[in-house]
């Protein structure tokens, strides 16, 4: 910017009156918004909470979900559990991420001399995203073992998280899919046309505008994922919800479940933030001359 | 603006009120007091909220019950021989089947009266009313379980044993030390768990499983060494379901107390002392020994594990 050397202009600009009514009206009623939200929103809580603490079971309830003691004694073992839960979801999360890419790029490929690798793919994703994953778990984990193969592992660890990459690979393709065809045909056309191959334009075109507009459902299917891992304890070994379950049918009592769960809870909502930043990145890139 | 203004205002009442109203509705439909856990009170006893029962307020066949006139038991399903047969815990078949219509007949109901009603181990303990009477379900007792839940005298006192295939190295196992760095495993929940984790103390960490089907599964696959199941069990297990297995042996009591399956009743139930009072009963005048004579008797003694 140039420094100008002129004295500032005579006609300062000054608000009429009425437009300093109309800001002031307006600041009223923003606050009066807040206070009524507030006011709604606590008596909605307290009516809430009168109803939970006055309920004839609520002192058995808090005895059986909300125990102190039960808290304390299940936290180590749940933790302990829950290294299985994060190395799987690490694990298969990055597995089933690149896998699901390839069998949707696959699934997308043009030219006939592709058929039997596509209809492959589409006969995969039907199958196994139909196929209720316990049943999967379970033909797996115990099947796999039954066959005697050599060289084959019989680790329920290892076989449990094969068969949750099985069916999240199939449900993360179908994601990926969605996103490739959304970008629409003129890309493509326009890429084709500065003489890019067809890989070339899949890989600089069409994959990063998919990718960037299937983030949240995305995130949805690793969330998911990591809830599942839970799963993996059908074949015997203990995850955090197995730990819990372990102190709970042992004293009866339901507290271990409640730390496990709020556990859980708390690990997803950092992963949330994380997604929500880099999708932001990527879209403050995508518009570097500023959003219209 | 003005009648603009008035309009917002009101429909501002109007959005504040809406989640009051709901909780408001919600409150008038509030739980009912689960101090009785009847529907239908059929007994003269039925208006006394008093929930300890005297020894004489067990008027036969016509007890407090769930559903009156009829007594209603509880049980998983499936329900696992010996104890149950062909998971049909209504023909009489099976310890613990015998055992429910026996503390039935106790109490004054005959079979015809007796409801059956599939109750998972878990919900055995939930918090709230009960929709049974008792549970029988293997559920052995202890001082925790207690707190949340009332227990008849124990039914049959029991012992846990290993179960291991003829091949595997814990086969030869004559002492609790010989298991120590075998892969065990059992169903979660149960004793028998609480056996591997407490007395044996193994090495590699115990695989606990859902259902005692997939602990046998997995045995069967070689995916764990051995598996701890009650000996009765464990008898079935190695003479109908895995022919190339053997009972390596069964522990000590622990603590020298023998442990206990117990029948279990709501917290407070007011059929506790009446259900009490029937198995003291059964056992004293010889009707549990003889049904275990009947229903398990291929569970003789194995080799105790020093």
């Amino acid at each position: 910017m140039t420094v100008r050397d002129d004295p500032a202009p005579p006609d300062l600009y000054r608000p009429s009156a009425r437009r300093i009514e109309r800001e002031r009206y307006r600041r009223a009623r923003t606050r009066r918004a807040g206070l009524v939200a507030a006011g709604s929103t606590l008596a909605t809580a307290a009516v809430l909470v009168a109803l939970v603490v006055n309920s004839p079971g609520w002192s058995r309830t808090r005895e059986t979900f909300f125990n102190w003691h039960y808290a304390k004694k299940s936290l180590p073992d749940v933790l302990h559990g829950l290294w299985l839960n994060v190395q799987l979801m690490v694990v298969c999360g990055a597995v089933v991420l690149v896998a699901g890419l390839l069998v949707a790029v696959v699934r997308t490929l043009r030219g006939p001399v592709f058929f039997p690798l596509r209809a492959l793919a589409t006969a995969y994703v039907d199958f196994f995203r139909g196929l209720p994953l316990i049943i999967c778990l379970l033909a797996v984990v115990f099947g796999v073992p039954a066959l005697r193969l050599s060289g084959v592992t019989n680790d329920p660890v290892l076989l449990g998280g094969f068969a949750l990459c099985l069916t999240y690979t199939a449900y993360v393709a179908e994601v990926f899919r969605a996103g490739i065809e959304t970008v629409h045909p003129s890309q493509r056309a326009a890429a084709r046309s500065l003489g890019l191959s067809s890989a070339q334009t899949m890989r600089y075109v069409v994959l990063p505008q998919a990718v960037r507009r299937v983030v949240p459902p995305l995130l949805n299917d690793l969330v998911s994922l990591q809830k599942d891992t839970g799963l993996v304890s059908i074949g015997g070994a203990v995850d955090a919800v197995a730990a819990a379950q372990i102190v709970a049918s042992r004293s009866f009592n339901y507290t271990p479940y409640v730390v496990a769960g709020v556990i859980f809870v708390a690990l997803t909502i950092p992963m949330t933030r994380l997604t929500d930043w880099v999708t932001a990145r990527m879209n403050r890139r995508q518009s570097q001359g500023g959003v219209v | 603006m003005r009648p603009v203004i008035r309009l917002a205002r009101k429909r501002a009442a109007l959005a504040a009120a809406a989640p009051l109203a709901l909780v408001l509705a919600l409150a008038g439909c509030s739980p009912q007091d689960d101090s009785t856990s009847s529907d239908s009170p059929s007994s003269p006893a039925a208006g006394s909220s008093a929930s300890a029962t005297t020894a004489e307020a067990c008027p036969s066949g016509a007890l407090p019950t769930h559903s009156g006139g009829t007594l209603t038991i509880g049980t998983d399903n499936p329900a696992y021989d010996p104890w149950f047969s062909d998971n049909k815990p209504s023909n009489g078949k099976g310890y613990e089947s015998a055992v429910a219509y026996a503390v039935a007949k106790q109490l004054g109901y005959a079979a015809g009266q007796v409801t059956w009603k599939t109750v998972p181990f878990n919900s055995a303990f939930a918090p709230g009313a009960k929709d049974f009477d008792f549970d029988i379900n293997q559920v052995s007792i202890n001082a925790d379980r207690k707190k949340t839940v009332d227990f008849s005298p124990g039914y049959y006192d029991v012992r846990q044993a290993v179960v291991a295939r003829k091949g595997s190295r814990i086969a030869g196992a004559h002492s609790i030390a010989d298991l120590k760095n075998a892969k065990l495993g059992a169903q979660i929940g149960t004793t028998s768990l609480d056996t591997i984790t407490d007395v044996v103390k193994p090495s590699k960490q115990p695989a606990a499983f859902q259902r005692n089907d997939l602990a046998v599964a997995a045995l069967k696959n070689g995916q764990v060494d051995g598996i701890v199941v009650d000996l009765p069990t464990a008898f079935y297990i190695t003479g109908a379901e895995v022919q190339d297995a053997k009972v390596v042996g069964q522990f000590a009591a622990a603590g020298g107390a023998p442990e206990q399956f117990g029948l279990v009743l709501d917290k407070g139930s007011r059929l506790t002392a009446c259900v009490s009072k029937a198995v003291t009963a059964l056992r004293t005048d010889g009707t549990l020994a003889a049904l275990e004579k009947q229903w398990l008797s291929d569970a003789v003694n194995a080799p105790l594990l020093s």
